[in-house]
C-alpha cells in the first residue's frame, strides 16, 4: 500500500505562539517530498506532528487514515530522523543499530553494515564519542536502513561535510528507487537536494505557500532581461517576484504560467528568458518587506 | 556516479537530450537496450520519476520502445529520425544565434562564408 498523509485545517499553539495556522494538504503517493521553509516558518513543527510527537491544536492529521497522535500501528511506520544533541548517548554504533533492528520490521541488516562502512563508522565507538558530522551520518544510516514506510530526514545532515552528505543522497536515491516509500527532506540545502524531489510543500510563517511537483513549480519561475523600457511594458502585468536593473538592463524574476504565445511574444521582442533554480524561487517567494535592500 | 545535471533547463528535457546524443553519437546503437530509469536515477542522483519522465519523451517519440518486463530499448531508424528532429532545430538554435553575434561584432557575410569554408577543411 502507498502512503497517504492528510494534513486537515491544522493549527499548533506552541505557547502564546502560532507554529502553524489553518495548514491543509495531502501528500499521496511513495515519492520524495521536500519540505522547504525559512527559519522558524513551522517545518520541525509540522513534522513533529506527523512522528506522534504532538498533537494539532486544530484540525486534523491523517497517516493513511489514521491519527498518528499515541497511536503504535502509525508511530511503528514513521520514522524521524533529526539532528538531536546525542554528546551523553553512551550507547555504542553497533548498540544503536542493534536497537533500531529490533524495532523496525523492514530493517535491513547487510544494507545498514554497507552503510556504515561507507560512512566510516566505528562499529565500536561510543556515540557521543563521535564527531556532529558522524553522529548525523549513524542517524542517516538508521533512517535508510530501517526501510520505514514515512521517513522524514529533518536536518538529518548537520555536521556532515559535502563529501559524507553526497554519499547520503546518492544512498537515498539508489534505495528509494528500489524500495520506494514516502520519503520528506526537510532541508536548508536546497541546490543540493532539488533534482532528488518530486514534490515540493513550502510553508511560510506556519501556512502553506506552495504545494506541487517540483517540475511545475520550476516550471512557473522565468527570468526575464534586456532593455528596461521593454521589460516594463511586456511584464507589467505579471507577479514579479523580484527585479533588479543595471545600466539600461533590467532583470525580473517572475512567477506564474504563462501562454506559449505570450513566450514567443517575449522572445521576439529579443528579451532573454531563462529558468530560476528552486533555490532562488524559494528566496523570492518567502522574501518578506524589511528582509533587505 | 555524476553531478546532477544542472544547466537550469528541466531535468527530464536534459536526460531525454542525453539519451538523443548517445544515439546520435553511436555509443547506444539501435535495439540496444538503455539504462533502466533507476540506474539514470542512481547515476545523476535525481529522482526516478523525473528520469522516467525524460525518457518517456523520447518513447512518445518513437525514439526508444518498451518490452514489458524487460526494459527500454532504442527503436529501428532512431538515429534518423533524430537527424531529421535536429536539423529542424538546427537554425533556432545554431545559426540563428550565430548570425545575431556576427551582427554585434559587424562581421561580413562573406567572412562568416569564409570562416565556415575554412572549418569545414
Amino acid at each position: 500500500m502507498t502512503t497517504e498523509i492528510k494534513v486537515d485545517h491544522v493549527s499548533l499553539r506552541l505557547g502564546d505562539q502560532n507554529a502553524l495556522s489553518d495548514l491543509s494538504f495531502q501528500l499521496k503517493g511513495d515519492k520524495i517530498y521536500g519540505l522547504l521553509g525559512r527559519n522558524g516558518a513551522g517545518k520541525t513543527s509540522l513534522l513533529s506532528l506527523l512522528a506522534s510527537f504532538r498533537e494539532p491544536t486544530e484540525g486534523t492529521v491523517l497517516i493513511n487514515g489514521e491519527r498518528p497522535f499515541e497511536n503504535q500501528r502509525v508511530m511503528n511506520n514513521v520514522n524521524f530522523i533529526y539532528a538531536k544533541n546525542q554528546n551523553d548517548e553512551s550507547e555504542t554504533v553497533k548498540g544503536m543499530l542493534e536497537f533500531a533492528e529490533r524495532y523496525r520490521p523492514e530493517w535491513d541488516a547487510e544494507y545498514a553494515s554497507k552503510l556504515v562502512k561507507r560512512f566510516k563508522l566505528p562499529m565500536d565507538q561510543k556515540v557521543k564519542a563521535l564527531s556532529k558530522g558522524k553522529q548525523s551520518a549513524l542517524d542517516v544510516v538508521i533512517g535508510l536502513a530501517s526501510r520505514t514506510p514515512v521517513t522524514i530526514f529533518d536536518e538529518a545532515y548537520l555536521g556532515m561535510d559535502a563529501p559524507a552528505r553526497s554519499v547520503f543522497y546518492e544512498e537515498l536515491i539508489k534505495d528509494y528507487a528500489e524500495h520506494p516509500r514516502c520519503i520528506i527532506l526537510s532541508t536548508h540545502l536546497i541546490s543540493e537536494v532539488a533534482s532528488l524531489l518530486e514534490e515540493v510543500v513550502i510553508i511560510d510563517q506556519g501556512k502553506l505557500l506552495v504545494h506541487e511537483p517540483v517540475d511545475i513549480l520550476m516550471a512557473h519561475g522565468l527570468s526575464i532581461t534586456g532593455p528596461a523600457e521593454t521589460v516594463n511594458r511586456l511584464t507589467s502585468d505579471l507577479r514579479v517576484l523580484k527585479q533588479q536593473q543595471l545600466g539600461r538592463t533590467k532583470s525580473v524574476m517572475i512567477y506564474g504560467q504563462l501562454e506559449s504565445l505570450r513566450l514567443s511574444e517575449l522572445e521576439r521582442s529579443g528579451l532573454e528568458l531563462g529558468p530560476i533554480g528552486l533555490q532562488e524561487l524559494f528566496i523570492y517567494l518567502t522574501e518578506h518587506e524589511g528582509d533587505g535592500e | 556516479m555524476c553531478e546532477p545535471m544542472n544547466d537550469g533547463r528541466p531535468i527530464f528535457v536534459q536526460i531525454a537530450e542525453h539519451i538523443e546524443n548517445e544515439i546520435l553519437g553511436g555509443s547506444l546503437e539501435e535495439l540496444a537496450q538503455v539504462p533502466s530509469t533507476n540506474q539514470f536515477a542512481a547515476f545523476y542522483k535525481i529522482n526516478p520519476a523525473t528520469a522516467a519522465k525524460g525518457v518517456n519523451v523520447l518513447v512518445n517519440e518513437g525514439i526508444l520502445f518498451k518490452k514489458r518486463g524487460i526494459g527500454m530499448f532504442v527503436a529501428e531508424h532512431a538515429r534518423e529520425k533524430l537527424i531529421e528532429k535536429r536539423k529542424k532545430t538546427f537554425f533556432q538554435d545554431y545559426v540563428a544565434a550565430m548570425l545575431r553575434e556576427a551582427e554585434k561584432l559587424h562581421i561580413e557575410k562573406e567572412t562568416l562564408i569564409q570562416m565556415i569554408e575554412d572549418g569545414q577543411k
